[in-house]
């Protein structure tokens, strides 16, 4: 099963602010823009990114073959529970997870 | 008449491509902006009140920046000086600049902005209902006490502050903290250059050559006119395509259409981004959208209690493979034996155990499971004060170095790298306002001062 870091041309994270992180996935093709867009609702992303997935907002800009999210961090940056201070291991957890060949069919990668 | 802006890099102290900076300011832009601050880098800096760049690196690119406004007859903005743009960092700015100017011999007029809010200005305007939470706030509502807890507090200044600094007639503007693109955006909107243009360029250059695809190279030419506003890398072999400006629009940013800024927002969803050549985008279509009250962001940091770290690196490969049982064991033990030994209550100090090499960034969120060769154990004690943090360590010392992972074996020995093992990291701040406060007129929370320094002759 393919990874989507490996279906698409990028995957990074940063924080928006203190209290916010934002994920951008750029997809690079049309095609992987559309695959990747539909294995990735909302909740799915909260699922990986520990974010509670009502509060995590999504984007698709399919000019630029992008789709982007933005949730709360689970702990503000730099409070004492933080462990990235600019955020950007979440990208990490999207490259790594498990993309399927259609339908909502991303997921956490299973431990060896 | 198009207005042009010269962006030497995204921050003051990241430094820049020098010759794409001497070829920029030869041709005479409008005006020169470099940002030198952000909370990106944590609540350390405006909790403490300093910079996170070396003295040596500010001192340097600005005694450049100095220079190549000389060459281009211009004035000179820094925004958000020493990072968290307090007064003191504003005021150290002028003292870095007037030492400069007496060097060269050149005589400057500089306007100081400063940004700083009194805690009771700020509880007063909480009385007064002038404060409104921002999105990803902390859901609990805020009180006049977590205010005046508050080191420091700064309002992000907009272009109608930096507007009023440059019509002081300044050869060089110091800001304490103002948004990103403020210092950009004021000269095209003072101008009456397109408004949405001159925030979406100003938000595309705010980072310099990071929206280029040489993203260390610095140097940005924006050229704002009355429809639109056209970006060009100045660096040698430096190209912007359509899709590496767009893609700075999502940077740092929630919501990749929307961009609030004091009086209003970009709206970007109308934008197009025209390759003109193989190095130019133009960009167009964007509106600014100007809002019925006037408000600015606030940014507090507050002190959080004060840490004390340890390190200690597991080789044997028995422990490596079982460093999360020996963690747990090593943390049940010190749980009971901490409040016994000093008397404190398990909620007056929090010890927290990161493992580098297993899950140390990432934490429960990690997926991999992988067979390093060593494991690195962070001790992380936070407590009132830093003789009880460092006290704590202490106590944990011996546990950190001989801890075994059952109690019938012999007692193990780990490396610590240093003696001594603790290491004292000071207080610990923590943000504490995500709010934006409303103000009757722009320059109600910002005071402006105009100072000449240096000697010689004046341009």
């Amino acid at each position: 099963m393919a990874r989507l870091g490996e279906a698409v041309q990028a995957v990074r994270s940063k924080n928006a602010g203190p209290f916010m992180v934002t994920v951008d996935i750029f997809c690079g093709t049309d095609a992987a823009f559309q695959r990747v867009n539909a294995a990735l609702p909302a909740a799915a992303v909260g699922r990986l990114c520990g974010a509670d997935p009502d509060r995590v907002e999504r984007y698709e800009l399919p000019d630029i073959r992008v789709v982007k999210f933005s949730f709360p961090r689970p702990a503000p940056q730099g409070s004492r529970g933080d462990r990235d201070m600019h955020g950007a291991q979440w990208a990490v957890l999207l490259a790594e997870a498990e993309l399927g060949e259609g339908g909502e069919s991303v997921r956490r990668p299973s431990r060896p | 008449m198009a207005t042009r802006v010269l962006v030497p890099s995204g921050v003051l102290g990241l430094g820049f491509d020098r010759e794409a900076l001497r070829r920029a300011a030869s041709d005479k832009p409008d005006i020169i902006c470099i940002d030198g601050g952000s909370t990106d880098s944590g609540p350390f800096y405006l909790g403490a009140g300093v910079s996170k760049y070396s003295d040596a690196s500010v001192r340097s690119e600005w005694k450049e920046l100095l220079d190549a406004r000389e060459v281009a007859g211009c004035p000179l903005v820094l925004g958000s000086a020493g990072t968290c743009g307090t007064d003191g960092m504003v005021e150290g700015m002028l003292e870095t600049t007037r030492g400069l100017a007496e060097a060269a011999g050149r005589r400057l007029r500089v306007a100081v902005l400063k940004s700083e809010q009194p805690a009771a200005s700020v509880s007063e305007a909480l009385q007064a209902g002038r404060l409104a939470p921002l999105a990803g706030a902390p859901e609990t509502g805020i009180e006049a006490e977590d205010v005046e807890r508050c080191s420091h507090i700064v309002a992000l200044a907009g272009a109608e502050q930096i507007a009023a600094a440059l019509q002081t007639g300044a050869d060089v503007v110091i800001a304490g903290r103002a948004t990103d693109t403020a210092a950009i955006a004021a000269l095209p909107l003072m101008r009456g250059e397109h408004a949405g243009a001159a925030w979406h360029g100003a938000k595309i250059g705010e980072c310099g050559a990071l929206c280029s695809t040489r993203p260390m190279s610095g140097v940005i030419g924006l050229e704002f006119d009355r429809a639109g506003c056209t970006v060009e890398p100045r660096a040698e072999g430096a190209r912007c395509t359509p899709e590496s400006v767009a893609a700075h629009m999502l940077y740092e940013n929630a919501d990749p259409f929307i961009l609030h800024e004091p009086g209003g927002h970009l709206d970007a969803r109308g934008a197009a981004y025209d390759a003109l050549d193989e190095r130019r985008v133009r960009i167009s279509g964007s509106r600014w959208v100007a809002s019925d009250a006037y408000t600015v962001k606030l940014e507090g940091a507050r002190l959080a209690g004060f840490q004390t770290t340890a390190l200690v690196i597991l080789r044997d490969a028995r422990y490596v493979a079982n460093a999360r049982r020996w963690l747990d064991r090593l943390e049940a033990f010190l749980a009971r034996e901490i409040p016994v030994r000093t008397g404190l209550a398990a909620s007056d100090y929090a010890i927290e155990f990161r493992l580098i090499g297993v899950d140390a960034a990432l934490g429960r969120l990690e997926t991999r499971a992988s067979d390093p060769a060593e494991v690195g154990v962070l001790a992380i004690v936070t407590a009132a004060s830093q003789e009880t943090a460092t006290e704590i360590a202490r106590l944990a010392n011996p546990f950190l170095l001989h801890f075994p992972l059952t109690d019938e074996e012999d007692l193990p020995t780990f490396a610590f790298p240093y003696s001594p093992a603790e290491t004292e990291r000071g207080p610990l701040y923590e943000f504490a306002l995500n709010h934006t406060m409303r103000l009757d007129d722009p320059m109600a929370a910002f005071r402006l001062e105009v100072t000449e320094v240096g000697r010689g002759p004046s341009r």
